[in-house]
């Protein structure tokens, strides 16, 4: 029940504010609170090359950069600092068998951090 | 070992890469005609995979051919047309033909290309690229499954320099680097400052990271305008554009500004050589090439 439930909800709230797009695996926090998924080329670790010089999208002209708008917030927005420091953090791939699941369940169940067996990072020892 | 790696890592010598143009018709003979163009000149050549959302002859395909001829290839993988399966597959591919660099990009979105209508993929972005690339020489997939032997690849990525956000640009090399990437190409860069400010912060948070900054040869005003307005990611002063439009002689003045542009590049901070890039029919690479002190090979 809760199951089905918590979609809904999870979305009434957080499409208005942050254009939530459902991916099930929420990574507002290291994103200076802005969604990725709303980035047309869904990027998870940094803006594309093809930023225009006003700082706007280049698919979308009129829109600003998701990753500047993003790099704005982490710099200016206060935030704790954990969140910040992992604004660099390499994200791994979207699982797009979470799609359309609440983010809150797969956060409590640790769902959203089940990464491919082979997936690791260096992190930093390279 | 591919060139590229032995240059970059064992010496400190200065590195020179061309774009190679996209084969559509003409076969090997084609190939050939661009192969002996540039053959004399350079290290190592890019593969590139459907540039500008253009549809050519693949990644792997054409890297092959630039083999067969003798060059060494750079092979692309833009995360725009393939998801990880695919590109997992095209690592392979290029392992099991012996090429070892493979660069990972975003690439250029579908509307910048003549087939709008495109279903974009972008299931995995150029960083979770590079690492999978890194995580294949390391004996296993993705899923975790074996790899024996693992290849070897020599991974590198791109970046943009001059593009919004400025500091996070630098960051974001880092991660790139941390990821699994060895050098950076830059995208075509017409401002020299951001250039240097990115290049000496780049050195100083990711010393080990190697950069080959983009020049590109052009004749006129011309290429640099539609650069300007129609290529992503791609801004050209009025004042550099003006400079060479009001030229008495276009090409002779574009000449020296890419010069220029390419002398000041080479004296950066991490920076180990250039990329060379140019509309196919420019006959100023061989002077081009020697105004920067190099000699034709063989």
């Amino acid at each position: 029940m809760l199951k089905k439930l918590l979609p809904f909800v999870e979305h009434a709230i957080k499409k208005p504010v942050w254009d939530c797009r459902m991916c099930g695996q929420c990574v507002l926090h290291s994103t200076g609170m802005t969604c990725p998924m709303t980035c047309p080329k869904t990027l998870r670790n940094g803006p594309c090359g093809g930023v225009r010089e006003n700082g706007n999208c280049e698919v979308i002209p009129d829109m600003q950069c998701v990753w500047a708008k993003a790099y704005d917030r982490k710099v200016s927005l206060p935030m704790p600092t954990v969140w910040k420091e992992h604004f660099n953090e390499l994200r791994p791939p979207v699982d797009m068998r979470l799609q359309g699941s609440s983010s809150w369940i797969n956060l409590l169940t640790k769902r959203d951090q089940q990464t491919p067996a082979g997936w690791s990072t260096t992190d930093g020892d390279h | 070992m591919s060139v590229m790696r032995e240059k970059l890592e064992n010496t400190n010598e200065t590195v020179f890469t061309a774009e190679f143009p996209s084969i559509d018709g003409g076969g090997m003979a084609k190939v050939e005609k661009s192969a002996a163009r540039l053959a004399p000149w350079f290290d190592a050549v890019n593969a590139t995979d459907n540039p500008a959302a253009h549809a050519h002859a693949s990644n792997t395909s054409s890297a092959i051919a630039m083999k067969m001829h003798g060059l060494e290839p750079i092979m692309q993988i833009v995360c725009r047309d393939k998801n990880r399966l695919a590109i997992q597959a095209d690592m392979m591919g290029a392992a099991l033909h012996g090429i070892e660099n493979i660069s990972l990009l975003t690439g250029d979105d579908v509307t910048a290309g003549d087939e709008p209508e495109t279903r974009r993929v972008f299931d995995i972005d150029s960083t979770q690229a590079i690492n999978i690339a890194r995580i294949l020489t390391t004996g296993t997939y993705l899923s975790g499954r074996k790899i024996n032997p693992a290849p070897d690849f020599y991974i590198s990525a791109v970046e943009n320099p001059a593009a919004p956000p400025f500091d996070y640009r630098i960051e974001r090399a880092l991660k790139k680097y941390r990821a699994g990437a060895k050098y950076l190409q830059l995208q075509i860069c017409y401002h020299p400052d951001r250039l240097e400010k990115f290049c000496a912060g780049v050195a100083k948070i990711a010393p080990d990271l190697k950069l080959i900054p983009t020049i590109v040869l052009v004749k006129s005003a011309k290429p640099l305008g539609f650069m300007n307005d129609k290529v992503p990611g791609i801004d050209i002063p009025l004042d550099t554009i003006n400079r060479v439009s009001a030229a008495s002689d276009q090409a002779d003045e574009a000449y020296k500004l890419t010069l220029e542009l390419a002398k000041h590049a080479l004296s950066l901070p991490a920076v180990r050589g250039l990329h060379v890039t140019d509309f196919r029919h420019d006959d100023s690479l061989d002077s081009f090439m020697y105004d920067l002190g190099q000699k034709p090979r063989n």
